[in-house]
């Protein structure tokens, strides 16, 4: 009976809030749009059935350079939080014991920190009158105010900042682990740091660096508020696109569409993530 | 162990540079004198003093405050369920399945959440007439669904360290596996069941993408009102009610690391 309870419970919940919803998406995007309340003509008639949102998708110049731009510039900032990242997930895993409990927290602090707080915070700095301009200025460095705002370099940096946690954690939580006699081992069978860092430590720690980068790549691709706030008119991400069929266009086919369109791009790192999970929860 | 090398060392103070710095001078600026946000005119407190006179504010916070409480209430019941289901109940029909449901929040993303429960709330509205105006409710199901899964995740890994021979002393002294788990169980989960709802709370409390999907024309919280003034330029008040957001964040993340330390005790070894 409690079993039984425990187990229905989530997962009727979920199977009606979270699985069910996607099949509705998969049906909404087979149909036109109307202009009538709701938007959209009727799934449940297979009269109305249409790939003609499909077409668009792959057409559209516009939605085509979306997704690119979403995949290419998650994938930059991806690398970019690794480069940042993993030294400071080694520094972490090689400070004293006593030190890790607090240097980990100040790694999850920010995650409790309002997403939308930390993006409004670049916002002050990066625009042309903030501080990093009115310091480059104030030193004579520049004449003029850099164009750091409202394109490309302020999107890669908001992703960088707000996603860089979810790199940390994992990676310390793999280098934690590693056994230092596998060093201590290298080292004594003559191996330089670095080489032992390249042939011992990188390869071990390669499961944390997957968990990492797909952790950040994957809610990089379909981010909306950053590349809203921080993201000017040259480089559109397919999230931004999604919400402007959606609310501004009101076109909930083409919305609909885009988004069949994101999750299967991200099924594959969405599987791949789980698969490492099980295995690192099995070990 | 080795010590760090000092460029280990400043690898780490630039990342948490990078991480700090830009909040702690939004702080800072939350106290300036001037309606220029970003040029120095000296230390005040008036913007604090006129968000708690802004009543659209005031409104969108208590609506948001109520959504976070309800939503995290619910989240906390499911995520205990399927926590336990996984945890301890080995074996059984649809556990591949629920596996994969209470992962998969995690890494979705949120336009994707968002999009698909409003089209399922309207879709049930036109069929059944439920849940009719958009608002309360169903922001409270969008973020209870996601925050399910956070809360499943921080009760599995507590029962993972919780030593099972409790519950089976339990189980061997003749207790109901209701009462086993009401007696033993429960009370050990006690503290990851309270850091899981502070953490569901935050959660709500700073969704700004599902709330603006799933949330009917009469209904603002916090973050859609704060994104609408943000868009339209920057704020002295947004930077008064940030500062208090990242206070308020500090409080959350302070008791839930008490919880867990507190939690350690009764675990294996």
């Amino acid at each position: 009976m409690m079993r039984r309870l425990f187990i229905g419970a989530p997962l009727v919940w979920l199977l009606a809030f979270f699985a069910a919803p996607f099949v509705i998406v998969a049906g909404i995007s087979l149909v036109p749009a109307l202009d009538a309340v709701p938007p959209f003509a009727s799934p449940l008639n297979p009269a109305n059935w249409t790939l003609d949102s499909y077409r668009l998708l792959i057409h559209d110049d516009l939605y085509v350079a979306a997704f690119a731009n979403a995949l290419r510039i998650a994938f930059t900032a991806t690398a970019i939080a690794l480069l940042i990242g993993y030294p400071m997930a080694y520094a972490m895993a090689r400070a004293p014991e006593r030190w890790r409990g607090l240097l980990v927290m100040l790694v999850i602090v920010p995650f409790w920190t309002s997403f939308l707080i930390r993006v409004y915070a670049w916002m002050l700095l990066l625009r042309p009158s903030g501080l990093i301009n009115s310091a480059l200025m104030g030193l004579g460095i520049v004449a003029e105010p850099l164009p750091l705002d409202a394109g490309e370099f302020a999107v890669h940096l908001g992703l960088v900042y707000s996603y860089l946690p979810f790199m940390v954690l994992p990676l310390y939580a793999t280098l934690e682990r590693l056994d230092p006699a596998l060093l201590e081992a290298a080292h004594d069978l003559g191996a330089r740091p670095w080489n032992a860092f390249l042939r011992v430590t990188l390869p071990l720690s390669l499961p944390g660096i997957a968990a990492g980068s797909l952790l950040v790549f994957i809610p990089s691709v379909g981010e909306f508020i950053i590349p809203d706030l921080l993201g000017g008119a040259d480089s559109p991400m397919i999230g931004k696109i999604l919400w402007t069929e959606f609310f501004n266009n009101r076109d909930w086919p083409a919305a609909s569409a885009l988004a069949v369109g994101l999750l299967a791009l991200l099924l594959a790192p969405i599987l791949a993530f789980q698969a490492i999970e099980k295995r690192a929860a099995s070990s | 162990m080795k010590r760090n090398p000092p460029v280990l060392l400043a690898a780490l103070g630039f990342g948490y540079a990078f991480l700090y710095l830009p909040v702690l001078l939004l702080i800072v600026f939350s106290f300036n004198e001037s309606r220029l946000v970003t040029v120095w005119a000296g230390f005040s407190t008036r913007w604090y003093g006129e968000l708690a006179r802004n009543e659209r504010i005031l409104d969108a916070a208590w609506l948001s405050l109520g959504v976070a409480a309800t939503s995290a209430t619910l989240a906390t019941l499911l995520g205990l369920a399927g926590g336990m289901a996984l945890a301890r109940f080995g074996r059984f029909r649809g556990r591949l399945l629920l596996t994969g449901l209470l992962a998969a929040p995690l890494v979705m993303p949120e336009v994707l959440s968002g999009l698909s429960l409003l089209l399922l709330f309207v879709s049930l509205d036109q069929m059944i007439g439920w849940p009719g105006e958009r608002g309360f409710l169903t922001i409270v199901i969008a973020h209870a669904t996601f925050a399910t899964a956070y809360v499943a995740v921080i009760v599995q890994a507590r029962l993972r360290l919780l030593d099972p021979a409790l519950e089976e002393a339990a189980h061997d002294l003749g207790a109901p596996p209701g009462r086993a788990f009401l007696g033993v169980t429960l009370p050990l989960l006690v503290p990851a069941l309270a850091a899981g709802w502070l953490l569901a709370f935050t959660l709500s409390l700073d969704d700004l993408v599902i709330a603006s999907f799933t949330a009917g024309p009469g209904a603002t919280t916090l973050p859609m009102v704060v994104f609408s003034s943000v868009r339209l330029g920057l704020s002295p008040q947004v930077n008064a009610l940030a500062s208090l957001f990242v206070l308020a964040a500090l409080l959350l993340v302070a008791a839930a690391l008490w919880l867990t330390r507190r939690g350690a005790s009764g675990t294996r070894r």
